[in-house]
């Protein structure tokens, strides 16, 4: 085996997303993490460098790496999430590179849900702005478990320590009214290259980490739910082989916890006990598995257990209700009808609901509750009671981001409407 | 195992899973899928995560070959023997029935290529077979529209892609959800580089057609890229053919897949190349070369 590929089969992957206004460097910052990683290849480089001087500015423009549509290139801004990816030999990343204007919060959100990690960008000069507290109370919202404000452009406030004290103070105080475990502020110059990838030589008063560094070295095993254990039926599996012909295993992804041969389990919403006889990851049979695993697991009785079922432990089951009340943003032009139906997935669940009703609309800027304001539109966040057709077998969001999480369609377009989190 | 085990999912694993999730996904959210197989590396990933996803059942969708009659050889053998051993359907949409039926006109001239064609013969095989979702290895660090897209992308009726309008796609909640005449496309490797493919090949021993290592090969060079000579490729005045110790990169079709000049021949040695490339595997695509926003163009018109 070579160097190269006894590295590469011991990494782990880490998620995250950025957000920042244009203005704030957040494309730069990227182009930085991806350039000084050696992600940047040279015939994507010689496409930069073409571009760059097509526009006539004279400096390369590393942020010409990330907007790929037309219209964002005529546009100079970013319309849709994109995804980059990068590695270094400790982890791969992947980059949800989300825009942040305010029009596009459901970027910022869908970004959101799958990510480990936020960095946040804050302009040195201007401090904490509004849509700086818009995008840490989504990171918070989403359950990110790390969050990372990078304050940029040191460099134009002649790497100054109180300057960055002064920010820092003010998004420590802001952030202490939100849920994020893991706080973290790091002084940078994307543009420069201070503290992205490369120690500043500007900034000796600075004693923490590198961005980079950070984002190596930082903890994130203890972010995977490990103690409840859910496993919901994705695909059941018959083959009716000669082989394998009595063979009905359940297939899924466990959404949390560890699941062992021999172990009890039981099936919702049947409420049937039984215990698992076999764990198949592949061609190949395994004595556990544990999330975020793919597998198909089959049980020691005939049950009648079909998609959308939820196979849990015994002692500590999901909560089963219709009634779900729901952290919910809006993602669609057309806004929230009260009293109005839609489809539902949750899990690997289909369902129907209504809207019950709106129990206030969070003013994202102030973190204020707004319970005379209840119109929720495009980019709105509100408290919603749901009314569902048939029963969800869920955990608190905060508790379990797959078990946790829903989404709302729109029945005559199809389209996905709304992101919720069951609170 | 023992109760100190670290329960920590190593990155490849981690994209195994997700993949096969989504293939999951697909086979549960519609009536016909088919997964769109070209012979080449990524395809041959997904088929191979399709079939570790549905074990010990065999895959539950057939394969849908686009077929432009400027294959190499070798993939259309490697194709066929691949379809013997796991007896599993095979769809071939030919665009050289679509040129005879002149339902669309050959480019002429040295550049001629069938890239383009391929569209109007895959939206064809998908409305014929009734395909509900064409499942494709894309990834998204192909290639920067490639990186907007999702992994359920939805198709209108004229089977294109619009950009701008996407839906948002949340967890792993993805919405199948589609009205009479649209269709999808899924994307299980989106989140793959070359890198993790390579090495996926390697940790799980796939098997891939012989053209990715080095081998001795007739070619020409053009505009700085080696390509094989084929009956397909006109030659200009200039240009002669030449014997070359090369492979490639990507399989496509033989007149826009550039060959690169190399003495790799196992998997240990392609992966140590990629390691060390600095250019990326479309670089040696005259499909992308055309203009910049190329790729978009056609992904709009209901290119893979």
């Amino acid at each position: 085996m070579t160097s190269t590929t006894k590295g590469y089969l011991d990494m782990d992957l880490l998620r995250f997303t950025t957000a920042g206004n244009v203005d704030d460097g957040k494309s730069t910052l990227i182009g930085r993490l991806l350039y000084d990683s050696r992600a940047i290849f040279d015939d994507q480089m010689e496409a930069v460098e073409r571009a760059s001087s097509k526009r006539g500015n004279g400096e390369l423009d590393l942020s010409l790496l990330t907007d790929g549509l037309r219209a964002e290139r005529e546009q100079g801004i970013t319309i849709d999430v994109a995804y980059r990816y990068f590695a270094t030999p400790r982890r791969k990343f992947i980059i949800a590179d989300t825009p942040g204007h305010i029009q596009y919060t459901r970027n910022m959100v869908t970004g959101a849900s799958t990510a480990n990690l936020a960095i946040i960008l804050v302009d040195a000069r201007k401090g904490m702005q509004e849509q700086t507290s818009r995008h840490a109370f989504i990171a918070s919202l989403l359950g990110i478990p790390h969050v990372v404000f990078c304050i940029n452009k040191m460099d134009l406030v002649d790497y100054d320590e109180k300057a960055f004290h002064a920010i820092k103070d003010q998004l420590e105080d802001f952030s202490s009214k939100l849920e994020v475990r893991d706080l973290n502020f790091i002084p940078i110059s994307a543009l420069r290259g201070d503290n992205v990838v490369k120690r500043s030589t500007n900034m000796d008063w600075y004693q923490g980490t590198t961005l980079m560094y950070l984002l190596e070295n930082i903890h994130i095993a203890g972010d995977l739910n490990h103690i409840d254990r859910r496993f919901p039926v994705q695909h059941v599996i018959r083959p009716m082989t000669e082989e394998w012909h009595d063979f009905r295993g359940f297939a899924g992804q466990i959404d949390a916890g560890i699941f062992r041969v021999g172990e009890s389990v039981q099936v919702l919403p049947s409420g049937f006990q039984s215990t698992i006889k076999s764990i198949h990851v592949g061609d190949r049979e395994a004595q556990e598995a544990f999330a975020p695993q793919s597998v198909v697991m089959t049980l020691s009785d005939e049950i009648d257990i079909s998609r959308g079922d939820m196979i849990s432990g015994t002692n500590n089951l999901p909560q089963t209700g219709q009634d779900i009340h729901v952290m919910l943003c809006w993602l669609n032009q057309k806004p929230l009808q009260p009293g109005g139906k839609y489809a539902l997935k949750h899990t690997t669940r289909d369902a129907r609901c209504m809207v019950k009703e709106v129990a206030y609309k969070m003013d994202i800027n102030t973190l204020r509750r707004l319970e005379s304001d209840k119109a929720i539109g495009m980019n709105d966040i509100g408290r919603v009671h749901l009314r569902t057709t048939v029963p969800l077998h869920y955990d608190l969001y905060t508790r379990n981001r797959n078990t946790g999480s829903l989404i709302l369609i729109d029945e005559a377009t199809n389209e996905t409407v709304a992101a919720g989190m069951i609170v | 195992m023992s109760s100190t085990h670290s329960y920590r999912l190593t990155h490849l694993k981690e994209l195994e899973s997700e993949s096969m999730f989504i293939l999951r996904e697909v086979a549960a959210q519609f009536e016909r899928p088919a997964l769109l197989f070209s012979g080449g590396k990524d395809s041959i990933v997904c088929f191979h995560l399709a079939r570790k996803a549905f074990f010990p059942s065999k895959v539950p969708f057939p394969l849908l070959h686009v077929d432009t009659g400027h294959n190499f050889g070798e993939t259309i053998a490697f194709r066929d023997r691949l379809v013997g051993k796991y007896g599993v359907e095979l769809l071939v949409g030919s665009v050289q029935k679509s040129i005879d039926e002149g339902k669309v006109v050959e480019e002429t001239g040295y550049y001629a290529s069938r890239n383009k064609l391929q569209i109007n013969t895959l939206l064809e095989a998908i409305e014929t077979n009734k395909i509900d979702c064409a499942i494709g290895g894309a990834r998204r660090d192909e290639e920067k529209a490639r990186a907007k897209e999702r992994v359920f992308s939805h198709r209108d009726e004229f089977g294109q892609w619009d950009p701008k309008n996407q839906r948002p796609e949340l967890w792993n909640l993805y919405n199948g959800r589609k009205l009479v005449g649209e269709h999808f496309r899924a994307f299980p490797i989106s989140n793959w580089t070359e890198m993790d493919v390579w090495q996926y090949i390697l940790l799980e021993q796939i098997e891939i057609p012989s053209l990715y290592f080095s081998h001795e090969r007739e070619v020409f060079e053009r505009d700085g890229v080696i390509y094989a000579n084929s009956p397909f490729m006109k030659l200009k005045p200039d240009e002669k053919p030449f014997m070359k110790r090369v492979r490639f990169r990507t399989i496509g079709d033989m007149s826009c897949t550039g060959a690169v000049d190399s003495p790799a021949s196992t998997l240990e040695e392609i992966i140590e190349e990629v390691a060390s490339t600095r250019t990326t595997e479309r670089g040696s695509r005259m499909d992308d070369k055309r203009s910049e926003a190329a790729m978009e163009d056609r992904k709009k018109e209901g290119y893979f």
